[in-house]
């Protein structure tokens, strides 16, 4: 058999439809690393279960870019976790969080091309490996948050400290946050719709 | 990473390729992006391919490309080469995504939908 695409496609529940009227979506994607608490982020403020999504690519450098090819070393799948927020009738927001290794985010074709931005999330346990993310989202030219996730046994930081350490200038906000908690991760998503209205004021108003 | 609890189709590529007819090739592939609204037009007909009808099923009310690829646990890629089909023939339409050079109005009505979350 080739397919048994009966036995493993699944139907959007009654509740998770969205209205007919739906006409346009949003996305933002959610980057940090490993851990950090992506998935929890996207789960805490998603209307749906988290879905996943997969794309495969070839391996960088293979020199064979046929999906047919029977080498299966060459094509590396890629699995990427997902939430959405029904804003209005018509308007819809998708989150994506991504996955774990960092090189792949920016192959996969149109993650980040038509984003409104990136929230990044980090733990001050561990910001160095944030490092190279902000470099490639900064290149990229997606406009983007820091959003600390509060662990524990976090030291606390100065949002100022954070900044020093990550090298951002004084534009880019930084916002504490705890992933678990609707309101908090909703609010991280406000902080970067406010960021991006700086954006359009500013270049209207020049 | 991931949620999911359902295994993700193992039967690598020579799968997928008959699934698309062999067209991995971008330029078969419709220019959607992860989250365009596809809606059907009609039922799926019998004698349809599975996947084929398997979409237009999960595409009765507006469904992302990113959610057919879930619900299908299909790579996207393989999903567009597979929606070029449908679009082509108009048994389903794509909502295309809002700008991604966003104006103030989109701005401000994502902000009022995450205010009533």
């Amino acid at each position: 058999m080739v397919s048994r695409i009966s036995d493993t496609v699944t139907e959007p529940r009654r509740e998770d439809r969205l209205p007919s009227t739906a006409s346009s979506a949003v996305k933002i994607v959610i980057v940090g690393g490993f851990g950090v608490g992506k998935t929890t982020f996207v789960r805490s403020v998603s209307e749906i279960r988290p879905l996943t999504t997969e794309e495969t690519m070839t391996q960088a450098g293979a020199g064979i870019d046929d999906i047919a090819g029977v080498e299966r070393k060459t094509v590396t799948t890629v699995a990427m976790d997902f939430g959405r927020i029904t804003l209005n009738d018509e308007l819809v927001l998708y989150l994506f969080g991504t996955p774990g290794q960092q090189r792949f985010w920016f192959l996969w074709n149109g993650l980040f091309e038509g984003a409104l931005g990136a929230i990044v999330l980090v733990d001050t346990r561990r910001l160095e490996v944030s490092f190279d993310v902000i470099g490639r989202l900064e290149e990229a030219e997606v406009p983007f948050v820091i959003a600390v996730n509060s662990f524990p046994d976090a030291t606390s930081y100065l949002t100022e400290e954070v900044r020093g350490a990550l090298d951002l200038p004084d534009s880019v906000p930084i916002v504490v946050c705890d992933a678990r908690e609707r309101p908090s991760s909703r609010d991280v998503l406000l902080s970067l719709m406010r960021y991006l209205r700086t954006f359009v004021t500013t270049s209207e108003s020049t | 990473m991931s949620t999911s609890d359902r295994d993700w189709d193992e039967g690598g590529p020579e799968r997928l390729y008959v699934i698309t007819g062999g067209r991995a090739d971008s330029t078969e592939q419709a220019d959607l992006d992860l989250v365009t609204l596809i809606v059907s037009r009609e039922e799926p007909k019998a004698g349809i391919q599975p996947e084929l009808a398997a979409i237009l099923r999960v595409c009765r009310s507006p469904v992302s490309v990113a959610e057919i690829s879930a619900h299908l646990t299909l790579p996207t890629s393989v999903i567009s080469v597979l929606l070029a089909d449908l679009l082509a023939d108009g048994r389903v339409e794509a909502r295309t995504p809002a700008s991604s050079r966003p104006d103030i109005a989109l701005i401000e009505a994502v902000i009022d939908g995450l205010q009533n979350l």
